[in-house]
Formats: C-alpha cells, sequence, structure tokens
C-alpha cells in the first residue's frame, strides 16, 4: 500500500513534470522554429485529437466507423460560420445569398469550438440511434454513407455553406497553445474516462458484448454514448483543422480523410491512448518528410528530377510493411506508463489487476 | 527504388551541408504534380519550366525553381507554400491550377507576405482582399460573359441548359457567370442539371436535357469529364451545340471524344497553336515547346505556367530585387507585359486583364476562332 | 415524362447498373470468403484498364487478345497483391487487413501516377460496339446490351464454379470456419488465392467494360465505381454473388431514376443511393440477399 501511495506521488510530480516540459516547449516553439515546423506541429497536435476521437469509438468500443470526415465538417462548418464577420460572409457568397438567419450570428472563437463539437456530438447521437444497431462492417458502410450525405448537403445547400466553393479567410486562431491546450484537454479527459468505470464498461461492450449484457450493461446506450463523445472529439479537430488551413470546402471531407485517421489510430494501436498520440507523430510527420524522395536530386553533373507520386508510393509501403510486421500497431494496447523507467521493486502484477493510477501519466506527447 | 532512396538520402545529407548562395534567386512553384488535377499541373510546370530555360537569370543572378506538389489537396497545399517560405525561403510564388488549392496556399502567403503569381485559378474570390496574391489568368465573370454574349449575339442561340459539377467551384462558378449573363442578354435557361466529380455517366442528366429540347448546352467542366459528356450526348442522339470554358483547353479533348466534340466551342485565353496571327512571345512559346516536347501541343495551361513566369521576372527586373514586398510593389504596377495569351494588364483586384478567346473544334482539331468582348 | 423518355431512362439504368453489378461481383466474392473489404479492388480495375489500354493502342493488338492480356495482367497483380499484403494477415485482425488494403489501394494509384502519369488518356472503342441503333426514337448501342448480358453470364459461371466445384466448396468452407477448414487438410492458401484470381480477373473485366462505356483511364478511375460497388455489393448482401449482381442494378435504377423523377435535385443524387442503403440495412441488415450471420458464443 506504501509503495502505491509513493508511485503515486511519484507519477504525479512526472506527470507535472512533463507538462511543465510541454509548456516549456510550447514557450520556445514559436521564437524558435519557423511556420513550417509550427503548421505540422500543429497538425500532429489536431491529428492526435481527431485520432483518439475515433479510436474511442473504434479502438476502445468496437464500432466499426467510417464517418469521422463528416463530424470534421460539421465542426469546421459550425466554427467557420461562427466567426467569419457579416462582411466576409457577404462578399464570399457568390453564387446566391447567404441565409439571413445566418449572416449576423457570430461567436468568439472558444465557444465556436465548443459549439462545434456540440454539433458534431449532436449529429453523433443522430446517427448513432439507427446504426448502432448495426454491426461490424455494415457499421462502417453505415456511417460512411452518413458522411457522403452530409457532404453532398454541404455541397447543395449553398446558402448555409456556400457550397463547393466553400468558406475562406477564416481567422487563423489555432496557435500551438490552442491546439496542444485542446490536446491536453482531450488527454485528460480519455485518460480518466478509460481508467474509470465507464472505460471498463466500453472494454467489456468491446469485447464481449452477450457478457457485458448479462452483467446487466446497457450495451446500447454504453455504445450510443461513446460514439457521441468520438462525434465530439470529431467536431473539435475538424474546426481547429478549418482555423488552421483557414479555408474549407467539401472536397476536405471525402473518405480519404477517414482513411488517414484510420491509419493513425491503427498504426498506433487500436485501444491505445499512447498509441493515436504516436500515430499522428509519426504518420504527420512521415508525409512531410517523404517529401524529399520527390524533389529534383543534383549530385555533381548527375540531375533526377523529382518524381511526383513517389511520396505517397514509399508512405503506402511502409504503411503496409508496418501493418504486416507490427500488425497490432506500435503500442498495441498497452499504455505509456512511468514504471517503465523504474526497476521493478516487487513482483508485477498483470496489467489487468494494476490499481487505475498505473497507466496514467500518457499527457507527455 | 532503392536507387532514388539511396539518391534521396545522399541530397538530404548535402542539403544539411548546404548554405544559401547570395547570388540565386529562388522562385517557389507550388501545383497538382498528383491527384485528381495533375494533368493540369504537370502541364503548368512544364510550362514554367520551359520559361525557365529561357531565362535562366534576373538581375544577374541565378533562378532557382522549387517545385512542391500539392497533391490536388487543400491542406497540403497550405503545407506546401508554407515549406516553400519557411524552408526554402522563396522571394515568390508561382501556382496553381485549382481555384480552391490557390485559396489555401494563399491565405499562407498573405500571413507570409511573399507575392504569388496565380496560373490558371479563375474564380474571383482566390485575390479577394489579398494584398499579395496576383494571376496570369482572367476571371470566370468575364469568361462566363463572353461565352453568353458569344452564344447569343453571334450564334444567336435562345434557349440554353447547363449540366454543372456541383463538387467543383469552379464549375458552379463559372455556370453562375454565364447563367447571369445569358439571361440578361434576353436568353431562356431551360433545364439546370447537376452532377459530382467523379460521376462518369451523364445518361440520366442528358436524357431530361434533351426532353428540353435546348439550342445549346453550357457545360463548365474539367476537360477529361468534359470529354466524356459530349461522347455520351451524341450517343443519346443530341443534336444540340456544347459550350464550355477554358478547363475544357486541352488537346486531349479531340482524343477522348472523337467525332462527338465536333462543333464543340470554348471560351479561353487568346492562345492556341492553331491561331494564325500569333504574337511574338507565342510564337517562340509554341516552337520551344515543339522542340521540348515533340509529342503532344501546347495548351493554356503551359502558356499560363509559361507567362505566370514572365510576368513574375518582368516585376522582378522592374523592382530590381528580389525583395518579396517589392516585388509585390512591381506586380501591382504590371502593364503591356507581352505574353503568350496575349499584353497583360494588372487590375486593381490583381487579376490581368487580357483578352478572351473562342476555339471551336473543326474537323477533329482546334482552330482559334477570334477574339469576343463580352457586354453583360 | 414520355414512355419513350421513360424507356431511355431504362435503358441507361440498366447500362449503369450492370456495370457496377460487375465491379461488385469481384467485390463480393473476396468479401464473402475472406470477410475482408478489399479496397484494392478498384485499383485492380484500374489496371485492367490500363493493361487493355497499352495493349490495343501501344502495341496495336486486336481487342481480344488485348483483353485477355489485361485480365492475365490483372490476375497476376491480384495474387501479388494477396500474396505480399494480405497473406501475411490472414491470423491478425481484421482491421490490420483493412489498413493493408487500404495501403495497397493507395500505393497501386500513386505508382499509376509515377509510372503512367495523371494525365487521362483515351481509349478507342471499336466502332461496331457503338453504333447507335435507334428504335423508335430511343437509342439503345450494342455495347449498352453487351454489359448486362457479359454480367449474367458470369453470375450463373461464378455460382457453378462456388457450389458445383471442388474449389467452390472449398470457399464456401473457408467462409464457413477457415481454421476448421484447414484441419480438414483443404489448402486454403491455394483456395484463397484463387479467389483472388478470380475477384481480379472480374476487376479487370470490369474495368474494360468501364472503359469501353466511358472511353478514358486515368489513375483514380476505380475510386468512384470502387465506392459504388462496394455499395451495390452490401445492398445486396455482401457474399451474396447474385444480391452483387441485384444490388448494382438497383444502384444504377436509383441513381439514373433520381434524376429522371426529380431533375432539380440532380445534385443529390448519390445522397439518394445512400439514403435507399442505410435504410435497406436497417431494415435488413444484411443487405437483400445475405445470409444472417449467427453470432458465434
Amino acid at each position: 500500500m506504501n509503495e502505491d501511495m509513493n508511485r503515486k506521488t511519484r507519477n504525479f510530480i512526472l506527470n507535472c513534470l512533463a507538462l511543465a516540459a510541454l509548456v516549456a516547449f510550447l514557450l520556445w516553439a514559436p521564437g524558435n522554429l519557423d511556420r513550417y515546423k509550427l503548421r505540422i506541429i500543429n497538425l500532429i497536435a489536431i491529428n492526435a485529437i481527431l485520432g483518439l476521437s475515433l479510436n474511442l469509438i473504434y479502438g476502445m468500443t468496437g464500432m466499426f466507423s467510417l464517418g469521422h470526415a463528416g463530424f470534421m465538417a460539421i465542426g469546421a462548418y459550425v466554427s467557420s460560420l461562427l466567426i467569419l464577420t457579416a462582411e466576409q460572409k457577404t462578399s464570399m457568397w457568390i453564387l446566391e445569398p447567404i441565409a439571413p438567419w445566418l449572416l449576423n450570428l457570430h461567436a468568439p472563437f472558444l465557444v465556436s469550438l465548443i459549439a462545434a463539437g456540440l454539433a458534431a456530438a449532436f449529429f453523433g447521437w443522430l446517427i448513432a440511434l439507427p446504426v448502432l444497431r448495426l454491426g461490424g462492417d455494415y457499421l462502417g458502410i453505415a456511417t460512411l454513407g452518413f458522411a457522403e450525405i452530409l457532404r453532398i448537403l454541404i455541397v447543395n445547400l449553398t446558402p448555409l455553406t456556400n457550397g463547393s466553393l466553400g468558406l475562406k479567410g477564416i481567422p487563423a486562431h489555432t496557435d500551438i497553445w490552442m491546439s496542444y491546450g485542446c490536446l491536453v484537454a482531450v488527454l485528460i479527459f480519455m485518460i480518466r474516462l478509460m481508467n474509470g468505470n465507464f472505460g471498463n464498461v466500453l472494454r467489456a461492450v468491446r469485447d464481449d458484448e452477450i457478457a457485458a449484457r448479462t452483467m446487466g450493461i446497457d450495451t446500447f446506450r454504453t455504445r450510443v454514448l461513446a460514439f457521441t463523445i468520438g462525434s465530439f472529439g470529431g467536431g473539435l479537430g475538424g474546426a481547429l483543422m478549418g482555423n488552421l488551413i483557414t479555408a474549407i470546402d467539401p472536397k476536405m471531407f471525402m473518405i480519404a480523410q477517414t482513411y488517414s485517421l484510420l491509419m493513425i489510430v491503427v498504426v498506433g494501436g487500436l485501444g491505445s491512448i499512447t498509441g493515436s498520440v504516436i500515430g499522428s507523430v509519426l504518420i504527420t510527420t512521415m508525409l512531410e518528410w517523404l517529401r524529399i524522395v520527390e524533389d529534383p536530386i543534383t549530385i555533381g553533373s548527375l540531375h533526377i528530377p523529382g518524381i511526383p507520386g513517389m511520396r505517397m508510393v514509399i508512405f503506402s509501403m511502409l504503411l503496409i510493411a508496418v501493418i504486416i510486421f507490427r500488425r497490432e500497431g506500435i503500442m498495441g494496447t498497452r499504455e505509456f506508463s512511468w514504471d517503465w523507467f523504474f526497476p521493478k521493486k516487487t513482483k508485477q502484477r498483470p496489467i489487468s489487476e494494476r490499481p487505475v493510477s498505473d497507466t496514467k501519466g500518457a499527457d507527455a506527447g | 527504388m532503392r536507387k532514388v532512396l539511396l539518391a534521396a538520402m545522399v541530397c538530404l545529407l548535402a542539403a544539411g551541408g548546404a548554405f544559401a548562395a547570395d547570388d540565386v534567386i529562388k522562385i517557389g512553384f507550388y501545383n497538382c504534380l498528383t491527384g485528381q488535377n495533375a494533368f493540369g499541373g504537370q502541364l503548368e510546370l512544364e510550362g514554367t519550366q520551359l520559361a525557365l530555360a529561357e531565362i535562366p537569370e534576373v538581375l544577374g543572378k541565378k533562378i532557382e525553381l522549387v517545385v512542391v506538389d500539392n497533391k490536388s489537396d487543400k491542406v497540403e497545399s497550405a503545407n506546401a507554400v508554407t515549406r516553400l517560405i519557411e524552408r526554402d525561403k522563396v522571394s515568390a510564388i508561382i501556382g496553381t491550377y485549382g481555384s480552391s488549392l490557390a485559396m489555401a496556399g494563399g491565405e499562407v502567403a498573405e500571413a507570409a507576405k511573399i507575392p504569388v503569381m496565380g496560373t490558371s485559378c479563375t474564380n474571383p474570390l482566390v485575390t479577394l482582399n489579398k494584398r499579395y496574391y496576383f494571376r496570369a489568368c482572367f476571371i470566370d465573370p468575364f469568361q462566363g460573359a463572353g461565352g453568353a454574349t458569344y452564344a447569343v449575339k453571334t450564334l444567336g442561340f435562345k434557349k440554353a441548359a447547363l449540366l454543372v459539377d456541383v463538387a467543383n467551384d469552379y464549375s458552379v462558378g463559372l455556370n453562375n457567370f454565364f447563367k447571369q449573363a445569358f439571361v440578361k442578354l434576353g436568353g431562356e435557361i431551360v433545364s439546370e442539371m447537376r452532377y459530382n466529380s467523379g460521376d462518369q455517366d451523364f445518361t440520366a442528366q442528358l436524357t431530361e436535357i434533351i426532353s428540353k429540347k435546348p439550342d445549346m448546352v453550357f457545360l463548365p467542366a474539367y476537360f477529361a469529364e468534359g470529354a466524356i459528356v459530349l461522347k455520351q450526348a451524341r450517343e443519346l442522339g443530341a443534336t444540340f451545340r456544347f459550350m464550355g470554358g477554358d478547363a475544357m483547353d486541352n488537346p486531349e479533348v479531340v482524343t477522348l471524344g472523337g467525332e462527338a466534340v465536333e462543333g464543340f466551342l470554348h471560351t479561353t485565353f487568346a492562345y492556341d497553336p492553331s491561331m494564325k496571327d500569333m504574337n511574338p512571345v507565342a510564337q517562340k512559346f509554341t516552337e520551344s515547346w515543339k522542340a521540348a516536347y515533340p509529342d503532344k501541343d501546347p495548351n493554356v495551361n503551359a502558356a499560363l505556367g509559361y507567362d505566370a513566369y514572365i510576368l513574375l521576372i518582368d516585376a522582378i527586373r522592374r523592382a530590381g530585387s528580389a525583395d518579396p514586398e517589392k516585388i509585390r510593389d512591381a506586380l501591382e504596377q504590371t502593364k503591356d507585359v507581352p505574353t503568350v495569351t496575349g499584353l497583360t494588364t494588372m487590375n486593381a483586384t490583381h487579376d490581368a486583364e487580357k483578352e478572351l478567346g473562342i476555339v471551336e473544334i473543326r474537323g477533329g482539331k482546334k482552330q482559334f476562332i477570334g477574339i469576343v468582348t463580352p457586354e453583360a | 415524362m414520355s414512355l419513350n423518355m421513360f424507356i431511355q431512362h431504362f435503358i441507361n439504368a440498366l447500362g449503369l447498373g450492370s456495370l457496377y453489378g460487375l465491379i461488385a461481383i469481384g467485390y463480393t466474392m473476396v468479401y464473402g470468403i475472406l470477410r475482408l473489404i478489399n479496397f484494392a479492388h478498384g485499383d485492380i480495375f484500374m489496371l485492367g484498364a490500363y493493361f487493355v489500354y497499352f495493349a490495343t493502342i501501344h502495341f496495336k493488338l486486336p481487342w481480344g487478345v488485348g483483353v485477355v492480356l489485361a485480365i492475365a495482367g490483372a490476375t497476376l497483380c491480384g495474387l501479388l497483391v494477396d500474396r505480399i499484403a494480405y497473406r501475411p494477415l490472414r491470423s491478425a485482425p481484421r482491421i490490420s487487413a483493412l489498413i493493408s488494403a487500404i495501403g495497397v489501394s493507395f500505393f497501386l494509384e500513386n505508382l499509376a501516377t509515377v509510372v503512367f502519369t495523371g494525365m487521362p488518356r483515351a481509349v478507342v472503342q471499336p466502332p461496331w460496339l457503338m453504333h447507335p441503333i435507334p428504335v423508335r426514337g430511343i437509342r439503345l448501342i450494342p455495347l449498352g446490351l453487351m454489359v448486362p448480358v457479359i454480367s449474367f453470364l458470369l453470375v450463373a459461371g461464378l455460382l457453378w464454379i462456388v457450389y458445383r466445384t471442388k474449389p467452390g466448396l472449398g470457399m464456401r468452407a473457408i467462409s464457413f470456419d477457415i481454421e476448421t477448414t484447414r484441419l480438414m487438410g483443404v489448402s486454403v492458401d491455394k483456395i484463397i488465392a484463387l479467389t483472388f484470381a478470380l475477384g481480379s480477373a472480374l476487376a479487370a473485366l470490369a474495368g474494360i467494360m468501364w472503359a469501353l462505356r466511358y472511353p478514358r483511364v486515368e489513375p483514380f478511375m476505380g475510386v468512384f465505381p470502387g465506392v459504388k460497388a462496394f455499395i451495390a455489393a452490401v445492398f445486396g448482401g455482401v457474399g451474396s454473388i447474385p444480391g452483387a449482381m441485384i444490388g448494382g442494378l438497383a444502384l444504377g435504377f436509383v441513381e439514373i431514376m433520381s434524376i429522371a423523377f426529380f431533375p432539380t435535385l440532380s445534385g443529390y443524387k448519390d445522397a439518394f443511393a445512400f439514403v435507399l442503403l442505410i435504410v435497406i440495412l436497417l431494415v435488413r441488415p444484411t443487405g437483400l440477399m445475405g445470409e444472417k450471420l449467427e453470432e458465434k458464443i
């Protein structure tokens, strides 16, 4: 017991240190890194948020969802429509006039972020009620269908969304403080959620629904709740993305967007919070780093022109290799723990029997 | 593959040890080299590279063109511009095909205060309220009005149907401007049908349009889709004329559409290899293109890639410096610069003012019909 | 709507629907046996179309030879994909194979961009396939009639393979329980390879027909038809060969008829298809013809 106490105190201190290190990094970064690197660092945080929210739906609760791009779209549009000024809106809607009630709707950025999350969560809940009765791949295709329907609506409902012209001139509110602030909040929420009773309920539903039901768990309600929370994360991530890119249109939210999130989650490890963060760091940076293979190369007198497309060829080969050689992803279902750095003092108990505090501390990402 | 990787590694190491030379002016180029718009971006790159080969130096300094792919994707487009500005420290940027991509890239360039010369991004929103975005092309309201003027005044068409790609910003924009002008000139829109980017079957829309018996159909599509539409219309027995915009200006239209594209009209920039009285710049461009790429015809994308470079070099020369702010100021003063697509003047909204041409496909060949002045 | 117009729409829908069905059959074969959504199916489809393009236009081979070569080439590619990207993951969780399939799909699309460039290329249609036959104001083209006929023949042939031959028995056994089948001494990998070979050949054939109907090839041409066929397969009940055909036809009819009856809503065409799909799934979660998968306790 005493040792547990010690470890708790130690982990608490280490968590604080990690958080302090992150704050120090965020203070240091804007003055010392160029905008390109900052952008990538921002994208990592946003992708991590999106990955975590998809992981909650798929990895932790076992619901195969291909609809995340749809929630992102809702978030991005709701947030952007709230922060754009009436003047900007009038000049942008060149095809059809904007719906009058929307024109003067305005909210500060933070409010718009929350509204974005809530709107996505609401739609998530609405979709969840009918489709979560489906299982497996059928759920996947149904959620994909919803995301596509949503995109088609955005394209066609010009007075609300400006159609395929999209929105531009969105103020660039997403700085690293904002994105990492959101990421830390999401991480703390996720860690508490998964280490609490609800986490156990989710895992039970994922691993054996029938057994969970026999134990008196309302599995349907649990799944709906997890799906709704996950959609909130999707909306939040979409809103942050919109404010980072500052221009959005329906094409951004096609199925390929969901695929790339799925990659982050699976490469990191389904069901692992740490994994989603690692997956986001890896996939986001790798996609950027691989740009060098498309640059023209001159070695002495030998000139090799850049080969367009080569980057994605290599990226997809690496992706296949990772999946084949580490099929459960980098982390599997494990989580980061400070205990990794300390020699075992007593005989370790299996993970499942360890006290909750053991798996804390993943917020160092 | 291994060789490329190895070479890439070596390059990375070399780049690490390299130093920024003072006698080089870096110009960035971002465009769709892969992804769904790759056909347009690659042509523009070839055009720019051709211009670079002809004018490799300005102000006694060598020009280095840094090429970055935006994958026809908005997020990548913003990344690409950020990378050009921050990593490669370019003085100015050229790009891109696709207005939505230009908008995403434009936001980044605007924040960094680096001037950009757009190639074929014709949507008015690209340069709207932008201090640093310019373009070598005209914009869609001008083009749509020109098309409508030609249809109503010259060809005497009264009833038009529209077939628009609702998921494509270029298509809906141009469609809208054509529609407004056509109605203003006394014409009537009998049907407006929509499809989505990526669709390949248009038989339902065409059957519906045929039943409305229009004089013409306005088809603001990209060429690959447009040619398929024309083909299917012919199979369904359509006899009305089709008209499109500059995105239909590609030699492949004839190859893709075969006999079905006979009589197809489109508005475009005042350049076509079939032009009779070509200006000297256009002549030179056509010759060097044929020398460099003997097996394919040049088109307006290639020409605009070439023009964008020329306009940028002209501005750098007048600015007397590679300072981005000075280049921007000089770009704003651009007046009557001879380019492939005619004398180019930059207007107050940073859009190139140039002539609008009409091309018709006759006998399986693109024929430059003439210049049209929009009346609506 | 006049009767003539309706018939014209009907013919259009039949042509489009049977093409969807043709692609969906390949999807459903692989899914039925491996429970793997083979995202690369649309890309094998693309390769098939490219192969026939190169064979007939670059090497000036006759159409028949080109088709055979293209199917053989695409089949080989399908087998390679299975061997390299799917077989090592046979015992892995299904999501791993799915991500691998997405990876393969990205790989093939971008490799095609590198090798063939992004430029769409024109396919030259044999004139006799395209010559319209006007029947009382309705336009028919021979190709439009050929696709449904080929599709129906293929369905019959595949049903014969699956239900009347030994490898077919193996396929059905694998779809029921892969481990038990292995223990029974059936060479599971060979049967699965055969399934992939068949699926890829079908994809290639569909790609060729598609390239004939919509005469151009480009690296991303398989993406949209792939998604549509996937929907069609689910619609008809994944795993069911006649179901895929029916799903494809249903999808074609929904797309065309939604425009025919609601011309002002033509922008929502794909939304109609998805709404119908979701409704079907909710009413009959396993699709029109799918078998109910019993939950194992």
